[in-house]
């Protein structure tokens, strides 16, 4: 079955010809219109829209945003703030960034249209340290947002004010983590908070409620708002609405991002169909489906079990070519949709090799707050460098998995998943691997090896 | 006596025992009432909760209930409500209870939480037992008993971090033995309110250390040292100097001002080598100042005081003084004495029928645990009828009779009379008997010293401002050549024509239960570790010059309750 037509509702403008970042140039293609009008509706619809339109967040959870909006505290009497999550991190992850550089207004709209809706004065884009250049444009855009009156005081002429501060982060994967960022924001280590009670919806920044939302998430809002609730839930498939854009690298002809109906594309039509297959001579070994967190999938192995497909529950029998690349099939099957960053490895690559560049990534990134994730982290890094710069024993893949056994679940965040699912999945799919790595490693490498950091 | 407000009641279910705890306990204090212990490090029940050592995992279940009509779901095989178990462990300091709350801290899960925690924190842990001084009290060291493997999986390099950062003058940390449980840094944030302390680096190699430019050096520094789990926080008064399970632990009283912080003093072969504080949720929650925890090098200081001749032959001269000059003698008595030797004091000055005045000594209160009163006894000697009005800090009615040459004779006790306002030619025109532990002026200017003891020597009671009697226990045997200040001021009552008092704490007490109303159940010996509120009512008009300090509020200034 050939590959369905991308369709670009968020990444409609990226990589446009002539299209560039400035206010103009987006007023000239409709821009704000959405805003005018959402502004004259009430807050309650736009919401009741959002929740219509089954939207769910796009940083990695997937957790429905009208629900997440729904918890908000509304009773207190303290300002609600919303805060853009714009600390794009995960490695195989780089939607965010296209949205930032090539459409920043398309945040903004998206933004003040969620602040409308949520009675926000006050809202936060929080970018990653390691993008100065998108902090800048998001600078200029805010700017000149604020001079045609759709940010700050009196917007539009409605009476309603509110302002959009652009704070960058200092460099580190944790702050894309909700409460790690509002600690961070809060101007301390971004040290993840205990939930409970520190649920952001409740005690969120300065302990006020907080809507923390992906920068994708609101794009997504702001075409809800223009086209409903109801007509955005035919895109796609129920309970994956909308679009998803996926970001591909790695071992394929054509890497990049593509924005597909979410679950009509499958994972064989994606690398195959859309990114032009392995490259020449090679063949897929495994696939990290979203962002290097997910746990990986082999090529080879087969899913088998129920699942719902409208009322009825129908057997499947899937490879990993088969999986429609939505948020419940990819859980499924023992990964996850997550950031929709997908990563391709070919028989190239040796996995203990791979696993030892994620562990050193996600040991370097630990806030180092609590115990398991901290020194778990490290000891799989420590574990996978030595195998593969040192000397690898038998026992090691053995080791490996009792220790990232002992993370997950037990962590104030969940970085302690993101940190021992690789390890975990690794081992569990490439076990031999692991095993033989002893032996493996007495060949001598080919000469053009990527040396290993 | 208003009765405190009854809590709310919630029932909890802990390894099966049922359980009412107040509302807002968390799961490790509701534990520990049905003495379950949950193991922590970075729980502390006086500061704030953050939960980011782990080991505190517990298994928790609530009641299950139909979520349409919220009927109980019963357990057909138990004939009990169904419990639905949460699948992961959860942490029993962020928890609260909650009506119905079940937990459970022996599952297979929860053993392997603990387990799993506990070889994390010691891969990268130097494991220098040995040598370190935390040893014996180390809760890593204990829960590893509990929770160990016995032995490692960690073949890899550990990390390597500062070994001896000075981050005060009383302060030495070792960061290779630090768990960033982060309760030092709390604890400056919260209690001292000197936020110096913070992680530097990420992740394992998380580093503690002082703020660029800032040093831990307020007066509550060392209460790091006491609330580190490990032995990173040392200190360096105490570092390497005696295994603290040689120690001997005596219950005693910070006597530095009238807060009255409750203490430990540990001691071996009559040598004090450290004082920690006793937990006081009254008076002291677990905290004491620095300050306190060098009051002990008093005993053994180069000026201590000691007897040339026998106890009988000084007192023989002080009756020799006595007779002397009747009606012109004074007596001093002193803010910084125990009860016991106060209420002796009472009788030496009614039996010389002698008027008899204490030395007030006011300070800076910081409003945590040294108040602005720097004697710990001034209402000891209201209670005990020593004094009815509040003492000034200069003797200047005194000085005045001694230039008219109406006084004669005085009884200085544990005070130095220049220090308050005598001049060196009042003090010689006097025949003064002093006792005290330590050489001053006023013992150098003296006819007759008696040496007596440091608070360290000997026993007795304390009323701090609140006007709670505690009490304080000898810790180490008296120095050579010094006598108990009740034995001596017992003797000196006879030589001036006194009864005859004992001398003894718990025959004296008998003599004072009689003759002071306050104090008329009590013993000595049932007087509780933590204090008895004495009724203050009789001294409310009094104006007493403490601020506000930790558990202490003082009582509104009586003009002001009038206006309003």
């Amino acid at each position: 079955m050939p590959a369905p037509e991308q369709h670009r509702i968020i990444f409609k403008h990226i990589d446009e010809p002539g299209y560039t970042n400035d206010i103009g140039c987006y007023l000239r293609n409709g821009g704000y219109e959405v805003l005018k009008k959402a502004v004259s509706r009430k807050p309650e619809e736009l919401i009741e829209e959002v929740k219509k339109s089954g939207l769910r967040g796009r940083g990695g959870a997937g957790f429905p945003c009208g629900v997440k909006w729904g918890l908000v505290d509304r009773k207190s009497g303290k300002p609600i703030y919303l805060i853009v999550n714009a600390d794009e991190s995960e490695p195989g992850t780089f939607k965010d960034r296209y949205i930032m550089h090539q459409d920043p207004h398309q945040l903004i709209e998206g933004t003040m249209i969620s602040c409308f809706a949520n009675n926000v004065k006050q809202a936060y884009i929080y970018i990653r340290g390691e993008m100065p250049h998108g902090a800048r444009i998001l600078e200029k855009a805010i700017a000149e947002a604020r001079a045609a009156n759709f940010v700050g005081p009196n917007i539009l002429g409605t009476g309603y004010s509110c302002e959009i501060f652009v704070h960058r982060g200092a460099g580190a994967y944790i702050c894309g983590e909700e409460t790690g960022l509002i600690e961070s924001l809060e101007g301390k280590r971004a040290n993840p908070r205990i939930k409970p009670p520190y649920f952001p919806a409740v005690l969120g920044l300065y302990q006020c409620p907080t809507i923390v939302n992906n920068v994708e998430t609101l794009c997504h809002v702001k075409y809800i708002a223009e086209h409903g609730g109801a007509e955005y839930a035919k895109i796609g498939t129920p309970g994956n609405t909308g679009t998803r854009i996926f970001c591909v690298s790695g071992h394929v002809q054509r890497p990049g991002y593509y924005e597909f109906p979410a679950g009509t594309i499958t994972m064989g039509q994606l690398l195959n169909d859309v990114c032009g297959g392995p490259l020449p001579g090679r063949k897929f070994k495994a696939v990290i489906p979203g962002g290097s967190s997910a746990k990986i999938l082999r090529f080879g192995e087969r899913f088998k079990g129920k699942r719902k497909v409208g009322t009825e529950l129908v057997d499947y029998d899937w490879g990993v070519e088969d999986v429609p690349m939505d948020f419940d099939s990819l859980g499924m099957i023992g990964t996850m949709g997550g950031s929709g960053g997908v990563i391709v490895m070919d028989d190239t690559v040796n996995m203990v090799e791979a696993l030892a560049n994620i562990n050193a990534f996600y040991s370097h990134e630990s806030c180092g707050q609590c115990t398991p994730c901290r020194e778990g982290s490290l000891w799989m890094k420590k574990i996978t460098s030595r195998m593969v710069h040192g000397q690898a024993r038998n026992e090691d893949a053995a080791l490996l998995k009792s220790v990232a056994d002992q993370i997950p679940g037990r962590t104030i965040c969940a970085f302690g998943e993101a940190c021992s699912w690789p390890t975990q999945s690794f081992i569990a799919k490439f076990g031999d691997e692991f095993k033989q790595y002893p032996e493996t490693k007495k060949t001598a490498k080919p000469v053009d090896a990527v040396a290993l950091v | 006596m208003i009765a405190p407000a009854k809590p709310d009641l919630v029932t909890v279910n802990i390894d099966g025992q049922e359980i009412a705890v107040p509302k807002g306990t968390n799961v490790i204090e509701a534990a520990r009432l049905v003495n379950v212990d949950v193991p922590h490090y970075c729980y502390h029940p006086k500061l704030s909760v953050v939960g980011n050592c782990r080991m505190c995992l517990i298994e928790m279940g609530m009641p299950a209930v139909d979520p349409a009509t919220k009927a109980p779901i019963m357990d057909p095989a138990t004939g009990k409500q169904k419990i639905n178990w949460i699948p992961r462990p959860q942490i029993g300091c962020g928890t609260n209870v909650s009506p119905g709350l079940h937990v459970k801290t022996t599952s297979p899960m929860v053993k392997d939480a603990r387990e799993g925690v506990m070889e994390f924190l010691l891969i990268n842990h130097p494991l220098d037992c040995p040598i370190c001084d935390q040893a014996g009290e180390c809760k890593l060291q204990e829960q590893a008993t509990g929770y160990g493997r016995g032995y490692s999986r960690f073949v890899e390099q550990k990390n390597v971090k500062p070994k001896r950062t000075q981050l005060g003058p009383r302060v030495t940390l070792d960061d290779e033995r630090c768990i960033l449980c982060s309760r030092c840094i709390r604890f400056s944030k919260e209690i001292a309110k000197d936020d110096v302390l913070g992680f530097v680096d990420r992740g394992s190699y998380s580093t503690l250390t002082c703020y660029p430019g800032k040093k831990l050096e307020n007066n509550y520094s060392l209460n790091t040292v006491d609330i580190c789990p490990v032995g990173a926080l040392t200190s360096t008064d105490f570092r390497f100097k005696m295994r603290v399970w040689f120690l001997k632990q005596t219950i005693a009283i910070d006597t530095e001002s009238s807060v009255g912080a409750n203490t430990v003093v540990w001691s071996r072969e009559g040598t004090i080598y450290r004082i920690t504080p006793r937990r006081n949720d009254e008076v002291n929650d677990t905290w004491l100042a620095d300050s306190a925890r060098v009051l002990y090098k008093a005993v053994k200081a180069v000026d201590r005081l000691a007897a040339t001749e026998t106890i009988e032959a000084l007192v023989a001269r002080a009756a020799a003084l006595f007779q002397s000059a009747p009606g012109a003698i004074a007596v001093v008595g002193s803010g910084r004495s125990t009860v016991e030797e106060q209420f002796l004091t009472r009788h030496l000055a009614t039996a010389l029928k002698a008027s008899a005045q204490l030395v007030s000594r006011v300070g800076q209160g910081d409003k945590l645990l040294i108040s602005a009163d720097r004697n710990p006894n001034v209402r000891g000697a209201l209670v005990t009828g020593l004094i009815k009005t509040l003492p000034a800090q200069q003797l200047t009615d005194l000085a005045t009779q001694i230039d008219a040459g109406k006084i004669k004779v005085v009884v200085a006790i544990n005070e130095d009379l220049s220090v308050a306002g005598l001049t060196t030619a009042q003090l010689a025109k006097v025949s003064i008997v002093y006792l005290g532990a330590h050489a001053n002026a006023t013992s150098a200017a003296a006819k007759v010293v008696f040496p007596t003891l440091t608070v360290f020597e000997k026993s007795g009671a304390f009323v701090n401002q609140q006007f709670r009697i505690q009490k304080t226990l000898k810790a180490v045997p008296a120095a050579a050549g010094a006598t108990d200040d009740l034995v001596v001021l017992a003797q000196l009552v006879v030589a001036a024509g006194g009864a005859t008092l004992p001398a003894e704490l718990a025959a004296l007490w008998k003599a004072i239960a009689a003759e002071v109303p306050t104090l008329a159940t009590m013993t000595f010996a049932n007087l509780p570790e933590n204090g008895l509120l004495l009724d203050a009512t009789p001294f409310a008009a009094l104006p007493f010059v403490e601020g506000e300090t930790l558990h202490y509020k003082p009582a509104q200034p009586a003009v002001a309750a009038a206006i309003a």
